[in-house]
């Protein structure tokens, strides 16, 4: 028989058989006992964030970097609540996260007992699934399914709620090897029949595309996705959450497509004949208007580990369930054994016409200009990095910008909140990524709204000497909004400007942090050097930005694809 | 899908979360204990259909599921009417309760209750042909369904 533990020391034992190195977190009453386990035990080592929404942050930037579950531990009532946002941003990127929550003692639940939430209740809608552990006999067994379910399949968070006397009881512990549930067996492997009328109409493009997303970060499957259209010489866009999944100083790639995408990735989404969707949902920041966009007669496959992505704003041709490595590999084999290949005369064309759109370059901005251009900040970044940082963002202009002008090569290294578009992501998220990747150098790209809503996590940087870079694209507004009122409610900015900024200088130093200012174009790569050779030193950049620039190109609302407003 | 406390409101809050809309739902656990099965009755587009059957099985909780109108079904509700029964009314209600081969399950001198089960039509039928400002009191359990012939649902 094995000693018997509290259910405390299982919760950590279980970290720890899942090869947990770090976890995110804040305490409060119901998870006392708890810390009090941690701290007697050195593999996971936890940090102390300055509110729960940055200690999810943090688990989702570390997973986002490492292909690791992140791991929040946060306690009952508003430890819960406070995470909320941070979970929800997870589940609209699809990122695997366990967060554990504290409870009340299962005595006193549904008693209105102090600092009690329904967490269950509250965070149902946005999870990939959630556990109250109502008994000790449950929860090694809960923590081994919660792992399980967070990684495969579709990756999600999974929460688990521990309620304070389920940590006080004893038991022996065993950590399960493995799980098996009949109601949850994610497909891996696509339908060989499929895949073969993949092939074919691949074959037969006239003007193809390959679309990819996030799918293809998540499983991993960069070199799978570059070989194949490598082999085919097809044209590849990115969404933004997909961007470093195919490398973007490849010619063959075509930029980021979307309501900011370039005018070429657009008009070859809306123009090609035959549409390779890889890992991608069809967003509608993506897509634009569904009607518009079907308007054009187009042959669609679509490969997708979840089939509720498949046809649900598009209609495919070809759906294809499965994980992407498995179903890339699968294509790339009998591609690589049929006889018949494109028509490459057509192929030829297409790439013609694709290259006439580039010629429209549509990302150009004034390089003379004596203002900051914030375009201009985002282009020496990725100089002075040469390519090679992680960059995280915050929302807004800025992470359209960062997007558009940082050409990320490699999957993992861009790091934003797409589908939930969470401000306050940028700075915990980058704490994250820089405790996933120790060597790493870590940039948050950011505006000065988006960061105040997780300032305080500057503290956190100072506690464990995370040496970020934050890039403050500082415009003075709430610059996305100040460009739709701009374009669609005739100038009038309601509240989007910011009177009374703090003094970003003072305040970077006031946490003993090293702050900068830059107001000359002439001085962006000089203090980008140098804080980059300040490499244990945290580095708030504020580059004090043209107010008057907007994200082009734009696909308005309920515009097509095609139907850019262009500079 | 499992017979687990949170497995329903799991479902209730997917079709309220995206707006898919449930005429009926009646649960209970089966000759398995560890599974519950429930029928759902909603309507929608094909499209709609298709997502509101994947969205559930995406649903950790849920082990398997089925169109009825897929294939050939019978289905059934149960419904408990009190009317209002005095006089000549009394011999009128009971022929056609009869007539829907319902039963009278409780009697008083002013009221009979009702037991009646059916396709969910046929129980508004029988509403239809009883005098509205009769009706007491009504409750209905909503559709149960079941596939015909041979074949079964099993996991
Ligand atoms: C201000 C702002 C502006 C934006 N503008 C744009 C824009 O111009 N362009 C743009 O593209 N986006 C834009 N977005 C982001 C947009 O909202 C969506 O988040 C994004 O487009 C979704 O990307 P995706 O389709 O790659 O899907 P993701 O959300 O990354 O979903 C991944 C898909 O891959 C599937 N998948 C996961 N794992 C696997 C696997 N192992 N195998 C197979 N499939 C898998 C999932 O089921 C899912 O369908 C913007 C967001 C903000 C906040
Ligand atoms: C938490 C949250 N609240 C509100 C919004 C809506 N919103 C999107 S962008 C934006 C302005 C961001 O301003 P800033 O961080 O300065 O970035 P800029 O657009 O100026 O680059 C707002 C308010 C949001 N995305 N997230
Ligand atoms: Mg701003």
């Amino acid at each position: 028989m094995n000693e018997e533990l509290t259910g405390a020391e299982i919760t950590i034992r279980c970290l720890q058989a899942e090869g947990v190195d770090c976890i995110f977190g804040y305490p409060g009453g119901a998870v006392l006992f708890i810390y009090d386990e941690l701290f007697k035990q050195d593999k996971v080592r936890h940090i102390l964030v300055r509110h729960e929404q940055a200690a999810v942050h943090a688990a989702d930037g570390y997973a986002r970097s490492s292909n690791k579950v992140g791991v929040a531990l946060v306690t009952s009532g508003p430890g819960v609540t406070n995470a909320v946002t941070g979970i929800a941003t997870a589940y609209m990127d699809s990122i695997p996260l366990v967060v554990i929550s504290g409870q009340v003692p299962t005595n006193a639940i549904g008693l209105d007992a102090f600092q009690e939430v329904d967490t269950v209740g509250i965070t149902r809608p946005c999870v990939k699934h959630n556990f109250l552990v109502n008994d000790i006999s449950e929860l090694a067994i809960t923590m081994k399914k919660a792992f399980y379910i967070a990684a495969t399949g579709r990756p999600g968070p999974v929460l688990v709620d521990i309620p304070k006397d389920v940590t006080q009881q004893k038991m022996a512990f065993t950590y399960p090897e493995k799980v098996s549930m009949r109601s949850y067996n994610p497909v891996i492997r696509g339908n060989l029949k499929q895949v073969k009328k993949a092939v074919e109409l691949i074959l037969s493009a006239k003007r193809p595309v390959i679309y990819t997303g996030g799918g293809v970060i998540l499983s991993d499957a960069a070199k799978q996705l570059t070989e194949l259209a490598k082999m085919l010489d097809y044209p590849c866009t990115n969404t933004l959450m997909g961007l470093g999944g195919f490398p973007a100083t490849d010619r063959q790639f075509i930029g980021m497509l979307g309501m900011h995408g370039t005018y070429e990735a657009n008009m070859a989404m809306q123009y090609c004949d035959v549409l390779i969707a890889i890992g991608a949902r069809f967003d509608d920041r993506v897509i634009g208007n569904p009607k518009h966009f079907s308007n054009e007669n187009r042959k669609i496959i679509h490969i997708d580990i979840d089939p509720s992505s498949i046809s649900k704003r598009v209609k495919v041709d070809i759906p294809i369930v499965g994980n992407v490595p498995d179903v890339l590999k699968e294509l790339i084999k009998l591609l690589k054994s049929t006889k018949e290949n494109p028509d490459q005369t057509a192929l030829s064309e297409w790439w013609k016409q694709i290259d006439l759109w580039r010629e429209r370059d549509c990302l150009k901005f004034d390089r003379q200009s004596d203002i900051i251009k914030p375009q201009m900040v985002v282009e020496k970044l990725y100089e002075v990095t040469k390519g090679d940082a992680f960059v995280t963002s915050d929302v807004g202009q800025h992470q359209m910008w960062a997007a558009q002008f940082y050409k990320f090569d490699k999957p993992r290294r861009w790091i934003n909140s797409g589908g939930l578009g969470t401000m306050g992501f940028g700075m915990p998220a980058a704490m994250g990524v820089q405790l996933a990747n120790p060597k790493g150098k870590v940039a948050c790209i950011t505006g000065e709204a988006s960061i105040q809503m997780c300032i305080q996590e500057l503290s956190t940087c100072k506690q464990y000497k995370l040496p970020l870079k934050i890039v403050n694209l500082n415009n003075r507004y709430m610059g996305m909004v100040r460009q739709w009122q701009e374009f669609f409610h005739g100038n009038r900015y309601a509240e989007s400007y910011m009177n009374a900024l703090p003094d970003f200088i003072k305040l970077a130093e006031s946490y003993g942090h090293v702050g900068m200012r830059i107001e000359r174009p002439e001085d962006i790569e000089d203090a980008l050097r140098e804080a980059f050779k300040l490499k244990d030193q945290l580095v708030f950049l504020d580059f004090i930005t043209d107010q008057t620039e907007n994200v082009f190109p734009m696909v308005p609302g309920g515009k097509g694809l095609s139907e850019m407003i262009l500079v | 899908m499992e017979n687990e406390a949170g497995a329903l409101s799991r479902v209730a809050g997917l079709f309220s979360a995206r707006g898919y809309n449930i005429e009926s739902l009646s649960v209970a656990p089966t000759e398995d204990p560890t599974l519950s099965r429930m029928t759902l009755v909603t309507s929608g587009s094909d499209e709609v259909i298709e997502q509101v059957t994947k969205q559930l099985n995406k649903l950790i909780e849920v082990v398997k599921v089925i169109d009825l109108i897929d294939g050939n079904h019978i289905e059934r509700e149960l419904m408990l009417v009190k009317v209002k029964a005095v006089g000549d009314d009394r011999d009128e209600i009971k022929r056609l309760a009869d007539i829907f081969r319902g039963c009278i399950i409780d009697v008083t001198d002013k009221s009979y209750t009702i037991e009646l089960t059916g396709t969910s039509s046929k129980l508004d039928a029988f509403l239809d042909a009883i005098d509205n400002s009769a009706v007491l009191e009504t409750v209905r359990t909503g559709a149960s369904g079941i596939g015909r012939g041979d074949w079964v649902l099993k996991v």
